[in-house]
This record gives structure tokens, sequence and C-alpha cells, in this order.
């Protein structure tokens, strides 16, 4: 428990989170009546920076069972916010002042937002009668954050307020999850009331259909019956949904193979006979042959990003396509959807199972996708003259933790090399971004699923040298609470994925790439308080990895990898799936 | 550390089968039946919205992010206490008209949403300000379109015209020849034909159970 109790803010709290709604708070004021609706929602910690038109919330949490983490930048509110949300499956809620508080929560939302994951921002903002005057610290947060929520509210009155926050809470889970945002002037934060919110709900407007219509389903069925080479994509919707159980059963059952997405990774074991990994871009050769020659492409929970599809014009291309996913605008926006299934993941997977009349017969398809997974097999040379490769640190990772280990990462080849080579085999264990691509989520990543997670469950990042510089402070925080977080950064002393495409496609000219510039990071860890470590050769790997491990702490192990290496498979942006490159050469 | 490490393995690209398939630009296999793309079709969306602060730039910020092509775009109040109604008009290929509904509609301040069909009714008014030198042919090109004169004096004339947009664009042609000053088009505003309802959220006499349409189809 140290961890979880060295984070409260209150003195009079000794028993951590677990207790949250044991004394609920006292509604006197906007503010109050703010933190009893958290209380109300069942939220037990927030991340958040103090400032000025924010501090009324703050002061009111000091009353309050919900643990407070205080993070070193907003930014890192954020992201700790989201990774908590992904690991927990509840959102997680972030705390910012109005102007530079609120405009440095901007990355973190547009990262929930793209990777649709649920997360509360509140923000403070001047009093209401200073609105629109350029007061201090005044930014129109609303107006700045309204693409990139789902929806945000302007609180008006300290009597609705908590109301509010209910809303805005049960909005980021409902349907498609996803983050919102309540700006709290000051005085609707300050002004007295005792009126007691209401219980937490969507929005009437915006309540998803979960249960699919039959003749979705019907049709549906009959198109995955009458396949050949049916295919299954899960996506982050079918983890997002808690639909795991419900997707293994229909691959398992049916015997129809299955790939991700990444954010679908640990959706399917990856250690599974049917399971091709994920594909895409630097997916495996695997999953992208079956991709490539696949009749049925039955995809759930997924927005056939561009880093998936490559090419639209050769993506599944002998492909009819069923896509279940629960959002209706997702249907026919990337991809053409030949039968649509609107409706909650697990649910419209049921409803397609009990219509399923037979399997399909894809005996042949079957034994050709393990063909393709023994014709292609994920591999990297490691000559005796060449430096410590990166994926062997990842397998070196990966064999020395428990196998429902939790992995943040940052951007970049890292996280390729990551997703590649670590072997997923439950959902919400992978905490990565995706669609927005934000170098330096690893570690306030790390923190909140840290925070999220049992005691008994070990959290590691994956970093770069690039990504860990960007939010570097965080450490910090790590280090006050005590969080037993270990990161491991794959230094190659680039941004390593912008040199790998000078190389290949700026004819080597490596404008703004190194980063030999970079600190002594296991010095800089043990500055801030924490472990570090340096490793540069194949037999420190398991010594350092060890000793990390067993620190009860945040521990750095700064990984000297060899800075030639390459990401491989590669599908070209917006090339052919099936035409991934091996190689450098085959590009 | 070089042991039975291989690097990655297989058959190079142009070694591999290729399916002979391809999709359309909007991801449409391509078949005999959908071989063509989709050529811009104009068209008009009606909105029931909760008239609350902002929801005009949501609507308006949703469509500049997607890149949706507006025409115009209208706004009023309805029958009903804090609903209000959106019109707006749009010219998109087909999947992307499709878009514009289904993201108009996971707004949290948009009720109802839904596009019109061809024999809605529509109309829109203009104001012209033309030079005033010739004021009887002015009032009968004004009078020929059933328009109203709303102020005239010795340099200026303005004008009020309304119908649908074809009508709208032939009286402005008209008045060309008396030289147009200056021109104000509210852009069309449209309700679905007869007793067919344009979109749920305005009933007369009841208060308009919020509804989304949207949600039970694909």
């Amino acid at each position: 428990m140290s961890e979880r109790t060295a984070a409260t803010t209150d003195p009079d709290a000794t028993d951590g989170a677990d207790d949250s709604t044991e004394t609920p708070t006292e509604i006197t004021s906007g503010s109050t009546s703010v933190v009893r609706a958290l209380e109300n929602a069942g939220v037990e910690t927030a991340f958040g920076v103090q400032g000025g038109a924010i501090m009324p919330i703050y002061d009111a949490l000091y009353h309050s069972d919900i643990r407070h983490v205080t993070m070193a930048h907003e930014q890192g509110a954020a992201h700790a916010a989201d990774a908590y949300g992904v690991v927990r499956g509840d959102p997680g809620v972030c705390l910012a002042t109005s102007g530079p508080g609120a405009t440095n929560l901007v990355t973190g939302i547009a990262d929930a937002n793209m990777d649709s994951d649920a997360v509360l921002a509140l923000t403070g903002q001047v009093p209401s009668d200073m609105v629109g005057s350029d007061a201090f610290q005044e930014t129109d947060t609303t107006g700045v954050t309204a693409p990139i929520t789902k929806h945000n509210y302007f609180a008006s009155s300290p009597d609705t307020v908590g109301d509010t926050v209910g809303e805005a809470f049960a909005l980021a889970a409902e349907g498609r999850p996803g983050p919102t945002l309540v700006d709290l002037p000051k005085d609707v934060s300050l002004n007295e009331t005792d009126r007691e919110p209401g219980p937490a709900q969507a929005p009437e407007t915006c309540r998803a259909r979960t249960d699919p219509a039959d003749s979705q389903v019907e049709a549906a069925a009959r198109a995955i019956e009458r396949a050949e080479k049916p295919l299954l994509l899960f996506g982050g919707g079918v983890v997002k949904a808690d639909a795991t159980e419900v997707a293994r059963q229909f691959a398992t059952e049916h015997r129809i193979p299955v790939v991700t997405t990444m954010p679908g990774i640990g959706a399917m074991p990856e250690d599974h006979e049917l399971c091709l990994s994920w594909a895409g871009m630097h997916g495996t050769g695997y999953a992208n042959m079956a991709i490539t020659h696949t009749d049925c492409l039955i995809a759930v929970g997924t927005r056939f990003d561009d880093r998936l599809t490559g090419g639209i014009d050769t993506f599944a291309p002998e492909a009819e396509i069923v896509h279940i996913d629960i959002d209706p605008a997702e249907i026919s926006k990337n991809v053409h959807a030949d039968y649509p299934v609107v409706g909650d993941a697990g649910r419209a997977i049921e409803r397609v199972d009990a219509e399923l009349g037979e399997s399909p017969d894809a005996r042949e398809w079957v034994e050709q996708c393990l063909t393709w997974k023994e014709e292609y097999p994920m591999d990297y040379a490691a000559p005796d003259n060449e430096p410590l490769k990166p994926q062997f640190v990842v397998e070196a990772l990966d064999e020395a933790t428990p196998d429902e280990t939790i992995v943040t990462s940052g951007v970049g080849q890292h996280q390729m090399w990551a997703a590649q080579y670590w072997t997923f085999t439950e959902p919400r264990r992978w905490v990565s971004s995706h669609g927005l691509g934000t170098m330096g989520y690893g570690l306030p990543a790390a923190i909140g699923a840290r925070v999220a997670a049992d005691d008994d469950e070990t959290v590691v990042c994956v970093d770069g040298d690039a990504s860990f510089l960007m939010t570097i402070q965080e450490l910090s925080v790590a280090v006050r609470e005590n969080l037993d977080i270990t990161v491991a950064i794959l230094n190659n002393e680039y941004i390593g994925m912008v040199r790998q495409w000078q190389d290949a496609f700026f004819e080597g000219r490596r404008m703004a790439a190194g980063y030999d510039w970079c600190p002594q990071f296991d010095k800089l860890a043990e500055a801030f308080g924490a472990r570090g470590w340096t490793v540069d050769s194949y037999e420190e790997v398991p010594g350092a990895i060890e000793e990390a491990l067993a620190y009860d702490g945040p521990s750095v192990i700064d990984f000297h990898v060899d800075p030639a290496e390459n990401v491989y498979p590669m599908v070209s942006s917006g090339g052919a799936n099936g035409k991934f490159a091996l190689s450098e050469d085959q590009l | 550390m070089s042991d039975n490490r291989t690097g990655l393995q297989g058959p190079a690209p142009d070694e591999r089968p290729h399916p002979d398939g391809r999709r359309n630009a909007q991801g449409i296999r391509i078949d005999p039946e959908a071989e063509s793309e989709h050529e811009p079709r104009r068209t008009v969306f009606s909105a029931i919205v909760e008239d609350e602060p902002g929801v005009l730039s949501r609507v308006a910020g949703l469509a500049a992010r997607r890149q949706f092509n507006i025409e115009s775009l209208t706004v009023g109040p309805t029958t009903v206490e804090g609903h209000s109604r959106i019109t707006m008009v749009v010219e998109e290929p087909e999947p992307g008209i499709d878009q514009i509904e289904k993201q108009l509609a996971k707004l949290k301040p948009v009720i109802s949403v839904g596009e019109l069909d061809d024999d809605a009714v529509r109309a829109e008014l203009v104001l012209l300000k033309v030079r005033g030198e010739d004021p009887d042919k002015v009032h009968a090109i004004t009078e020929m379109y059933d328009g109203r004169t709303l102020d005239a004096g010795p340099e200026t004339i303005t004008v009020q015209l309304s119908g649908d947009e074809r009508k709208i664009d032939d009286a402005v042609d008209a008045f060309r020849r008396f030289g147009i000053i200056e021109i104000a088009r509210t852009g069309q505003t449209a309700l679905a034909h007869g007793s067919k309802k344009t979109v749920p959220g305005e009933e007369p006499g009841t208060s308009g159970e919020p509804t989304k349409p949207n949600t039970n189809t694909q």
C-alpha cells in the first residue's frame, strides 16, 4: 500500500483510495459540489497541478478522501489520467488551472480523443464577469478544446455545476469513450450552494445504441457463413467494451484467425495459435499477408486508421467488410462497410454468434495463415560486432517480468519494438499513444498506470531517449510518491524514427535528428532520487533488469542500443500492406 | 551475441502473391456497379439543437475541421422553448454527405438531424441595394419578383426578395443592369413538404421529446 498512502495530500486520510466514499464532502459551495459529484461518480484518484483559478476546487479536495496526485506539468496530469482510465476501465480525472494550465492539458486531451480514452478534465477559469476581458491567465478553454473533446462545458452556476461535472464524467464513458472537460469560473466555484448534485447521467442526446439491429446482425452472419478466408480484426474497441472474453471465444469456437490493431493489442493472446499479432505499418508480415488476402474482414471496434490500412485502394482488396462499432460515424468513414453492425462490441459479437448457422469452412485458410507465420517470422539480427539490439532488451524485459505486466511507451522506434517483441496476453496491459503519436506519453502514463494497478502488478515504461526527455520532470512525481516503476530507455541517441525516415526517404540528411546531447540518464535519475543504471552490452542486460525490477521505487535503465537499428517490417506510407518491406532496400 | 538470430526472413515484396482487387477513394471495392467516383451533390440538412451558447460555433467548427463544404448556414428559434433549428446547405460527394449527418448527430447539443428530400419547401431572403437613377424600372423588376422596396432615396434603392434559390439567382441577375452596390443573402432555410416531419424535436403542441434518429441507422 505504500505508494497509495504516500500520495494523499490530506493529512487526515490515512487509508488511501479504498474508502473514498466513506465521508462524502459537505456541500457549501460550487467547488464542494464539484468534489461531491466526483465522489458520487466513484472517483478515487485525480491527477493535477494547482493554480490560481482552480484553487477553490483544490480547497474542496483538501477535505475529500479522493487521492490527488500532484504532477510536475499539466500534460503529465492528462496522460496519467488517460493511462489510469485505460488500466482501470473508468474515466481518469485531471485538473488544471486556467490559461497555461488548461493549454498544457491540450496535448493530453487530444491524445485521449484520438485513442477514445475516457478522461474528465476540470479546468479553472477567471471569474465569470472577467471572461472576455483578456484577464490574467484567461484562455478560451472551451473554444480551444472543442475540437478535441466529445463535449465540453462552461459552468454557469454553483447550483448546477455538480450536475454538469457528473454529466461530463458519465459522457466520457458513454458509448465510444473520449475526453470531456468542464471549465469552472472561479466565482462559480466559490459561490455558495447547498444543492446536492443529481445522479451522474450522460446527456439524452448522446446515448449510444448498444444492441444492434436484427437486420444488421443477420446480414453480417450470412456474410461470415459463406466466407472462405474470414479474418477477425480486433481494435481498441474490443478492449474498451470489455469484450475480450466474448471476442476470443468467437475466434476459437469458429476457428477464425485474428489480427489486432495496436490499441487492440491484448484482445487476443499473442501466443495463441490463431493470433497473428497486429497489422499495419510496422505490424507482422503474417498479419499484413492475412489482411491482404482475406475475403471477409470482420472488424470490431476500429476506425481504420491510415497506419493500419496503408493505401485505401489496396486495403483488404478482396474482402467484404463486416464492421462492428458503437459509433455510427465510423461506419464507412475511411473504408466502406459492406455489412455494418452498430452496437456494443461484446453484445454485437454475441448476437452475430447466435445468428451464425455454421462456422465458415476455413481450414485451408487457417493453414495458410499458419504458413505465413513460419514464412515471415519476427526476428532481428544480432551479430557480435554490432552494439546491443533494442529488440533484445524488450525480449529480456518481457522474460524477466510476470505475464500481466503493464507496459507503457513513448512514441517512435522504441514503441514499435516494444509492441513487436513483447508478447501481450491480456487487455489493458499495453498502454500507449496510438492516434496522436505523443512523444513523452510513456512516463506520465506509467505513473497513471501504477496508481491504477494493484500493488502486486508490475509496471514498465519502455521509452526512447527523445521521448523520455519530453516529460522527464514527472520522474520527480514518481519519486515523491515512491511509485514502483521501471523505465527502460532504448537510447540510440537519435529521434530514431525520424532518423530512419531520413535515411530511407531524405537521402540520409539527418537534420535535427541527433540526440547525442542527451544527459546521462542514470545520473539524472539519481539526482531526482530514483535509481539509475547504464547498460552498454548484452552481458549487463539481465543483471540491470533484475536489480531495477527488484528496487521498490522508480528506476531508470539507460540502455545504449545500436543507433543504426531500424524498425521492420514496414509498409511505406500509403502503400499496400501486402508489400511490406523487410529491409530498407525493399522500400 | 551472435546466436541463431538471422533477422527478418521471407519472400520479398515482388515475390509475394498480390490480389487483383482494388478500392476507390471512398474505400468501396471497385466492381462494375460502383466503378465511378461520386459527384458532389448539393443537399439540405435540418437540425434541431439545444439553444445553448456556442452551439453554432460547434456546428461550424465541425464542418471546418472535417472539410465539409458548407454553402449556407441559418439558425433561428422554434416553437419549443430552448430548441433552435439549424438549416445547412452543403455540397459534397455521397459518402461525405453521410459523414456530415453522422458527425452532426454526435454533437451533444444536436437533438435531431436529417437530410431533406428533394421536394422540401425551401426559401431564402435577399436584400439588394442598387443605384437609384432609374426608380421606375427598379420598381417594375421588384414587382416582377414579388419583392418589396424597403428604402428608396436619390442615390440608392434597397429591395427585399424572397423565394427559392433559383428565383433569387434570377432576380439578382435581373438587377445587375442597375448596378448592385451591396447584397445580403440569408442562405436557404427549409421544411419538409406537406405533413411530413422535417426532423423530430418540434411537434406542434408538444414539448418535443429529444430523439436521435442516427443511433438506429448504420
